[in-house]
């Protein structure tokens, strides 16, 4: 066999490297899916939000922007199209049929049109939408504040969450997308749901016809295609009981980081 | 007074205090840079200003297709663009080339997951500004900040000659005292670089942005501090590198010695308390 290389030597030395460093990194891949690790890094968002909440004014209003700080192009994230039958009949009637569901710990239940949700005050916003992958955009909503709605349904003292419900499945997972707020976002100024993008109505890949907006945390809980606002005492019954869909992956039930 | 060991040469050179910081300093940065790289990875491009508009990309790390079906990882850099296979944008995962801007030998964990890199990085940021905060108050209280690590006039008149030492390879050693170098390196880790990385962290999250709307600004908005972020993350990676070289090339055994039981031998005595 010829002398090695120059070359060849490179090689066996960053070989050998790797090799020495695999054990350490498959070590480092088994803690993360160790479940008292994981049960102890989590302890990190309690703690975060806490924190954050401690030191923060309760009504502090995310940054709002002149109209010309938008965004060209905003990211359709996530689901872009629900793509159900029963999605593309309300679509192709412009959402005529479409109801919104108030339910829960509610005294009075309501189902409202998009029309009778325009008619009631809107709140116009001009903000950073921040995604969890790390991009940010920047775009004008129009909507109703989920604080008008829920003074209008009259929220029942035993509530402490509000579960937002939605039309579209992820990933083909076939379970749909849902989110949670306490009550102190759900009231929050700036939380709405939001009809308009832009002065225009909300496109298929924001979520039409209905978004949320919860300007002080991350973009997956600004939930798209919603169709009910559930008022509960807690959301450990729903799904895998995290509070959301990208919470029953993983994810941060308090995404205000 | 310093009464260890019997000779009269050794010296109390780290407090316990000091000796448990950096190695917890050295914890939290073995698992902030990769589960650091791997959020990274979730959007590989960073960007100037408030918004990631994809025409304004400061640095990006792409995978792209070539006419032969092949992935290849081009790495952007103010539109100048490199291929830089293997290592960044694309690189080989269990033995496939995958698209992701980091190799999985650089991320915690390895393999793309978002959710898992976040707990470890929120995580660990909070155990590091912890013990940042606790070794900020000793330092300032025990007067570690202003007699040890803070240069005097006396430092940075022999600044000059320090600096030409040091590029001949010539280090003192045994010295009681950090010499000037030493001390600017670690005062700029200490008071800017360490601050700085949290607070550019900070100024990523949407709730401290409703609280401190200045937080963001001051770095020229979120993406901008996503950017000096990063940025700070390879100063402190470069600051580590020099650290551990100038470590192992002044006597390796006897500076591990020292940060672990505290005790240093010096070529003549006299403690720092005097």
């Amino acid at each position: 066999m010829a002398e090695p290389g120059p070359l060849d030597r490179r090689r066996f030395v960053l070989r050998g490297l790797a090799l020495a460093a695999s054990p350490l990194l498959a070590g480092c891949d088994r803690l993360s899916e160790t479940r008292w690790i994981a049960r102890l890094l989590q302890a990190g968002e309690g703690l975060t939000h806490r924190v954050q909440r401690t030191l923060t004014r309760r009504r502090a209003l995310a940054r709002e922007f002149p109209e010309s700080a938008r965004s060209a192009v905003f990211p359709g994230n996530g689901t872009t199209d629900p793509g159900t039958e029963a999605y593309q009949a309300l679509a192709a009637a412009g959402f005529a049929d479409w109801r919104l569901e108030v339910r829960g710990l509610v005294e009075r239940p309501a189902r409202l049109s998009l029309a009778e949700l325009r008619r009631l005050p809107a709140r116009t916003q001009v903000t950073r939408h921040d995604c969890v992958e790390g991009w940010s955009a920047i775009a004008k909503w129009t909507g109703v504040r989920l604080g008008t709605l829920l003074d209008a349904a009259g929220v029942r003292p035993e509530a402490r969450y509000v579960v937002i419900r939605c039309a579209d499945t992820m990933e083909g997972s076939g379970e749909l997308y849902y989110e949670s707020l306490d009550l102190e976002d759900a009231y929050h100024e700036q939380t709405i749901l939001a009809y308009e993008m832009n002065d225009q109505a909300l496109p298929v890949a924001q979520g039409a016809p209905l978004r949320l907006r919860v300007e002080r945390q991350l973009g997956y809980k600004m939930a798209k295609y919603v169709t009910a606002v559930e008022v509960v005492a807690g959301f450990g019954h729903i799904a895998r009981g995290r509070g959301g869909y990208w919470e029953d992956r993983g994810y941060e039930w308090y995404a205000g980081i | 007074m310093t009464d260890g060991p019997a000779s009269r040469t050794w010296l109390y050179r780290h407090t316990a205090a000091t000796r448990l910081s950096h190695w917890i300093t050295v914890l939290c940065l073995l698992v902030l840079v990769p589960s650091g790289l791997q959020i990274f990875n979730a959007h590989p491009t960073l960007y100037w200003g408030e918004r990631s508009d994809a025409e304004h990309a400061v640095l990006a790390l792409r995978a792209v297709t070539t006419d032969d079906d092949e992935l290849r990882g081009v790495t952007e850099v103010w539109g100048h663009r490199v291929d830089t296979t293997g290592l960044l944008g694309a690189s080989n995962e269990d033995g496939e080339r995958v698209a992701r801007g980091f190799p999985a030998w650089a991320t915690l964990p390895g393999s793309q997951w978002l959710a898992m890199g976040r707990r470890w990085h929120l995580f660990f940021a909070w155990v590091f500004v912890l013990n940042a905060f606790v070794f900020g108050l000793y330092a300032i209280l025990s007067r570690h900040l202003t007699r040890d690590l803070l240069p005097v006039g006396r430092d940075l008149a022999g600044l000059g000659a320090s600096l030409r030492d040091h590029l001949r390879f010539r280090f003192p050693s045994g010295e009681p005292r950090y010499n000037v170098l030493q001390k600017m390196a670690y005062v700029s880790v200490v008071v800017v670089l360490g601050p700085l990385v949290v607070l550019t962290g900070l100024a990523m999250s949407p709730w401290a942005d409703a609280a401190l709307p200045l937080l963001p600004a001051l770095f020229g908005g979120r993406q901008s501090a996503r950017t000096v972020h990063f940025a700070l993350t390879f100063a402190l990676i470069g600051f580590t590198v020099t650290h551990v070289f100038m470590v192992a090339v002044t006597g390796i055994a006897g500076n591990l010695r020292s940060m672990i039981t505290g005790w240093a031998r010096v070529h003549h005595h006299g403690g720092r308390d005097g």
